[in-house]
């Protein structure tokens, strides 16, 4: 333990940020679809692997990564609103269990798919050139593109916040997520507000997917664990609440890249006991109504 | 008139009995379907698969199905009790009816330990709850290798007959062992039948349908949502040792995401909330498995949209479908 200095700890800090980063971009779309819709969206892990397979398609083409960046979240939003206005929207009013069967049944669909037009093997990711090597942060060098990727996050954060906050129709969406039967008393059509809410929150789990396809390549089976892992964010911080998700996702990413300098045999087994804790503490999480879960 | 009202309503009466009828017998007539149903199967293996699945299933419909609890985790106690079971025949080498014990045992405990937290949470929490702490069993057990053989899976589980009041009865034997384990199957309808009809399990049945009414009558509604997913765990953890024992070996997949799926894909495609349906479901499911995979690898993409299609018109699955008919 001597050998760990300050400044290899605060590298591992900045390493599990950008890995929370990813996790960010995963609940708060989760998030936002839960807590507009009531929709526990199974296949979201589907959609992120989607995203990254659209990427690696663009590359094929011989698109750049620029234009990924802009082509994915495009693409994947608008397969995400065909979804909803043509499978989840049959479902309101039948229970919250269906729609969650639902997206669940459809991410076997998307991996399948998937699986057959790209193949079982995964495929490594090539870091954009102009974000290759490292750069000195003060505490020692730190891979390039991972500040991209902690940067990219914070700009749709920054973005999302505007946009929730900022404009009329961020104010429908939020007045939506309070009580959707006033607003559409107030003459707003809500079933157009769900349909744009879902096609975001998906097309952030597409750019999340891209954004983590150079960290660890593209695999078909890449959703299934990252479900798990931001189920994990999102208990943590409390469904529902897009605050919740920045900070127990940046949480959940620290805790990963702590365990693994300390104690790597535990660093999976980790979160999970990070979630046991919040339930047994607060079991609604840090940002949640304790009412809403009902 | 009053003739043709008459008719009409002794045909209605026909209806309703044939319903009743398998109701009130179903643990005789679930018996007696497991008992001739490995002669109309094309191979004994897969009849034996569809009775573990469908034993898996009809612990998963418990919480499902009857308290209404949507649980993603369940391969941790399929899981869980196939392990336990396993070790205790590969590395104490106890005898199977100690590790069958044992894997139900181990099933209850894993129960426990999940339930206490996810209880914890409501509604559609719950899901994820238990899927994230599938999850990190999964983990557990994967790092284990010296008890589980990690990756590889643990092997040597060979079990080759069964000692039975002197008699010996040749496991290795496909047609015994279908019988062997269909004789546990059996002792589990028996006792799921007896749960659902007592006192309590029109309590759990009572918290599915209103849980503040529930607790308004007095009833403990956390505790009665803890014994039922416990008693699920027993169901499954007993699922699992008898799979365990077929495949004389525990591949660590039994503990993955896609076996907790597999479970809620039967018991929706069967008919959630229903005796029968879990066993339906796992005979429809792991058929069509079959049938679909001899023409193609992607056998999940059929089966997925097949699911997607059943959520989206058949919600209460194959026996529920058929049931309404026969109560209207």
């Amino acid at each position: 333990m001597a050998g760990l200095s300050l400044d290899l700890i605060a590298l591992q800090l900045f390493a599990g940020l950008a890995l929370g980063a990813i996790y960010v971009l995963f609940a708060i779309g989760l998030s936002l679809i839960f807590g507009m819709l009531t929709v526990v969206n199974f296949a979201h892990g589907a959609f992120y692997m989607v995203g990254a397979y659209a990427g690696l398609y663009i590359l094929m083409l011989g698109g750049n990564f620029w234009i990924c960046l802009l082509a994915v979240p495009l693409a994947v939003g608008l397969f995400g609103m065909l979804v909803e206005r043509f499978l989840i929207r049959r479902l309101y009013g039948r229970g919250i269990d269906y729609p969650l069967l639902l997206t669940f049944g459809l991410s076997y669909v998307m991996v399948e798919l998937v699986r057959l037009a790209f193949g079982k093997t995964g495929y490594p990711f090539d870091t954009p050139d102009l974000l290759q090597g490292a750069v000195n942060i003060g505490v020692g060098y730190f891979p390039l593109y991972r500040l991209f990727v902690i940067g990219a996050t914070a700009a749709v954060l920054l973005g999302l916040w505007l946009f929730l906050e900022k404009t009329s129709f961020g104010l429908i969406i939020r007045a939506g997520a309070r009580d959707p039967q006033i607003v559409r008393v107030l003459g707003v059509d809500i079933s157009n507000v769900w349909l744009i809410v879902f096609g975001i929150g998906t097309a952030i789990a597409g750019f999340a997917g891209l954004l983590a396809a150079p960290l660890q390549g593209v695999i078909p089976e890449m959703g299934s664990t990252i479900l798990a892992e931001a189920f994990v964010v999102t208990v943590v911080g409390g469904m529902g609440s897009i605050g919740g998700a920045v900070l127990a996702g940046l949480l959940v990413g620290i805790v990963v890249s702590m365990s693994s300098l300390f104690a790597p045999e535990m660093a999976k087994v980790s979160i999970f006991a990070l979630m046991a804790i919040v339930l047994i503490v607060r079991p609604q999480g840090f940002f949640g109504r304790a009412g809403l879960m009902s | 008139m009053n003739e043709m009202s008459q008719s009409l309503l002794r045909t209605q009466a026909a209806r309703v009995s044939w319903f009743d009828v398998a109701t009130r017998h179903r643990v005789a007539l679930a018996t007696l379907a497991v008992l001739v149903f490995p002669l109309v199967m094309p191979f004994t293996a897969l009849a034996v698969n569809i009775l573990i699945y469908g034993l898996y299933a009809l612990g998963f419909n418990l919480v499902y199905g009857y308290l209404g609890l949507l649980s993603f985790g369940h391969a941790a106690l399929f899981g869980t009790g196939a392990y336990l079971c396993g070790m205790a025949i590969v590395h104490f080498g106890l005898p199977w009816y100690a590790a069958i014990a044992i894997g139900v045992v181990a099933g209850l405990a894993m129960a426990a330990l999940i339930g206490v937290l996810a209880i914890r949470t409501r509604g559609i929490y719950f899901a994820m709850v238990t899927m994230a702490l599938s999850q990190c069993v999964y983990y557990l057990f994967y790092q284990a290798v010296d008890w589980t053989g990690g990756e590889n899976g643990l092997r040597g589980i060979n079990v080759r007959s069964i000692d039975l009041f002197g008699m010996r009865l040749d496991f290795l034997d496909p047609m015994t062992r279908y019988y062997v384990i269909a004789a546990f199957v059996i002792a589990a309808f028996f006792i799921l039948s007896r749960i659902l009809a007592s006192p309590f399990g029109a309590v759990i049945e009572a918290v599915r349908e209103n849980a503040t009414r529930a607790r308004a009558s007095g009833y403990d509604v956390t505790l009665t949502r803890l014994i039922t997913f416990v008693l699920s765990g027993g169901f499954c953890g007993l699922a699992g040792a008898l799979q365990a024992l077929h495949l004389s070996i525990v591949p660590i997949e039994i503990l993955h995401y896609d076996t907790s799926g597999i479970v809620v894909m039967i018991a929706l495609l069967g008919g959630m909330g229903t005796f029968f349906g879990p066993m339906i479901g796992a005979a429809v499911f792991l058929l069509l498995e079959n049938l679909v995979s001899l023409w193609t690898v992607h056998w999940q993409l059929i089966v997925g949209a097949i699911f997607v299609i059943c959520v989206l018109f058949f919600p209460a699955g194959i026996w529920g479908t058929l049931t309404s008919r026969g109560k209207r």
